[in-house]
């Protein structure tokens, strides 16, 4: 794991911003986060078959544990494959 | 740390005085009590009590530079060291006599490998008290660290060094001060910044840890009242900070006051002015297109740094002249570099009147005592002053001279020029009233480049004084 110190004052969370809500989903790769919370998998096997039924690309992710937030790996995975990420929250 | 009493070595199987003293371990080791700490291979030196230290805690905590290293310890604790082999030393540090008596007298060790490049600085991480508080930011396995650093917005626009752990604990080692102590409150934000902070920044510029103390007096300077640094960056004029270094930091760093000396190709000129800016970017908040509003802007943006030709200058150092000896940097709020060409004049007369006509443009040709220069006299334009026995008073008087005019000849509309002196203004004084281009101590001259080439460089001067920015020199510590 590589560590870098943040050169800023720190006023502002280091983590980036969201990218603005698209328009449509045209063409788009949307990611599919299952914080594995109990049912989130019905949610989102249920969202995918919409999604896929409109023709768009959607590919599976999942938290190892719903106690801690998403490793690095993964979001940086989520970020540089897909455009687009809807997360099961909560029971 | 608790070590074990009797005597210990630390050493290495990879060094040869090492294993030159092998016998005179086993000496010591049938004299009763001797442990050795090996670096390297725990096998070394066979049949005796070896503690395997390959991941260096031990020779970090003992602060071991070299090996062998021999101790004497009583009660868990040093008493005694010995560095190297020296059988004098060796035979005293132990009380045995006699030993290694088919060795030389004395062979000098062999460094540490707790002090290899590289190395002592993740021991420090690894071992020494947390003194870092910078927020850490984790990257992805498959994040490339350059294009993490563009992400966050924390560069310029060119590639930074990636700011580790481990470089910013080496680079605090360039300064004697606390990591964090407080250097000055960075506008636009009004951040308070931290010798730590600097720290930071100045491994993103690519700065040795040597540089860092001229950053570290760079940053408390632009962080000024006078310097005025919100000003000089929220201003729609090309202005940044220029570096003027002074007195023997200079060279100890490396820092380039010839050929080419305010263009690219020394690191510490190159990395100590993009530092600066990084600071006020990362730290302060000040960034292109928010609260830096420069219309066009200016390269020396990125960074402007250079160090005085002081031994070749026919005049005292800048700082010096500014009441500040030594190592002492100054800082001019800087609005671009254009060169003055005059390849024929022999007299001090001569030159002085052509590098005048450049100066009267300053700003604009009919402003006056508006804007501050910092004129960067060439070694050949220097030798014409020198040799005429000009010291920096008298050139100074001489341009006073040359670019004092009637007030009227300001006025606006004047030659046809809408810009000018407001009439008003003029009228208050009288027409006929001198008007000096630059205010009392508002020119400041300094002496660097190469040894060929009859140019010297104008940078012109952002608003001056107390309603702008006052050109600024402060020491430079430790």
């Amino acid at each position: 794991m590589r560590v870098l110190l943040d050169p800023t004052s720190e006023r502002v969370p280091s983590t980036r911003t969201l990218n603005p809500r698209p328009a449509s989903l045209d063409g788009l790769t949307v990611g599919l986060l299952d914080i594995s919370k109990a049912r989130g998998d019905v949610l989102l096997d249920r969202l995918e078959s919409r999604l896929v039924a409109d023709g768009v690309t959607v590919r599976r992710y999942a938290k190892p544990t719903f106690a801690k937030p998403a490793p690095v790996d993964l979001r940086h995975e989520i970020a540089v494959q897909c455009e687009v990420v809807i997360e099961a929250l909560a029971d | 740390m608790q070590l074990p009493d009797g005597w210990v070595v630390v050493l290495k199987r990879d060094c040869p005085t090492c294993t030159l003293v092998e016998p005179v371990l086993h000496q010591l080791a049938d004299a009763g009590g001797l442990t050795v700490y090996s670096q390297d291979d725990p096998g070394f030196p066979a049949g005796l009590t070896v503690v395997d230290d390959s991941e260096l805690e031990s020779s970090w905590r003992l602060q071991v530079d070299t090996v062998p290293t021999l101790l004497r310890v009583e009660d868990g604790a040093e008493v005694a060291r010995a560095v190297g082999w020296l059988r004098s030393s060796w035979e005293e540090l132990t009380g045995v006599t006699g030993l290694g008596p088919d060795l030389p007298d004395h062979r000098p060790g062999c460094g540490s490998r707790s002090v290899e490049w590289g190395v002592e600085e993740e021991l420090d991480r690894r071992y020494g008290e947390r003194i870092l508080t910078a927020r850490t930011v984790e990257l992805a396995d498959l994040e490339d660290e350059y294009e993490a650093a563009y992400a966050r917005g924390w560069t310029d626009g060119l590639p930074v060094v990636p700011p580790t752990e481990a470089r910013v604990l080496a680079m605090l080692k360039g300064t004697s001060r606390a990591p964090d102590e407080v250097v000055a409150v960075v506008p636009p934000d009004l951040v308070e910044c931290t010798v730590e902070k600097v720290a930071v920044n100045a491994v993103l510029a690519g700065c040795l840890p040597e540089h860092l103390p001229v950053v570290l007096a760079a940053v408390a300077a632009a962080c000024t009242d006078g310097f005025n640094m919100h000003g000089v960056l929220a201003t729609t004029m090309p202005a940044g900070p220029v570096v003027v270094v002074n007195g023997p930091v200079a060279r100890a760093i490396g820092m380039n006051s010839g050929v080419n000396a305010l263009g690219q190709g020394n690191r510490a000129n190159a990395t100590i002015g993009r530092a600066l800016q990084l600071v006020v970017r990362n730290v302060g908040g000040g960034r292109p297109g928010e609260v830096d509003r420069g219309s066009q802007g200016q390269p020396g943006k990125y960074t402007a740094c250079f160090a005085e030709d002081e031994e070749g200058s026919p005049f005292d150092p800048l700082a010096e002249s500014r009441g500040v000896e030594g190592s002492a940097l100054t800082l001019f709020a800087g609005c671009g570099w254009w060169p003055v060409v005059d390849q024929l004049s022999r007299t001090p007369e001569s030159l002085a009147r052509s590098l005048a006509a450049g100066l009267r443009g300053v700003g604009h040709p009919k402003l006056a005592i508006v804007f501050d220069a910092l004129l960067v006299l060439s070694p050949e334009h220097g030798r014409v002053f020198r040799e005429a026995g000009w010291d920096r008073a008298r050139l100074l008087a001489e341009l006073d001279g040359l670019l004092t005019v009637p007030a009227a000849e300001l006025s606006r509309g004047v030659d046809g020029m809408a810009e000018g002196m407001p009439p008003a203004m003029i009228a208050g004084w009288g027409q006929a009233v001198p008007l000096p281009k630059f205010r009392p101590g508002g020119l400041l001259i300094a002496h660097a480049g190469g040894t060929a080439g009859l140019f010297s460089t104008i940078v012109p001067g952002w608003v001056s004084g107390a309603g702008g920015s006052e050109p600024t020199t402060v020491p430079i510590g430790a």
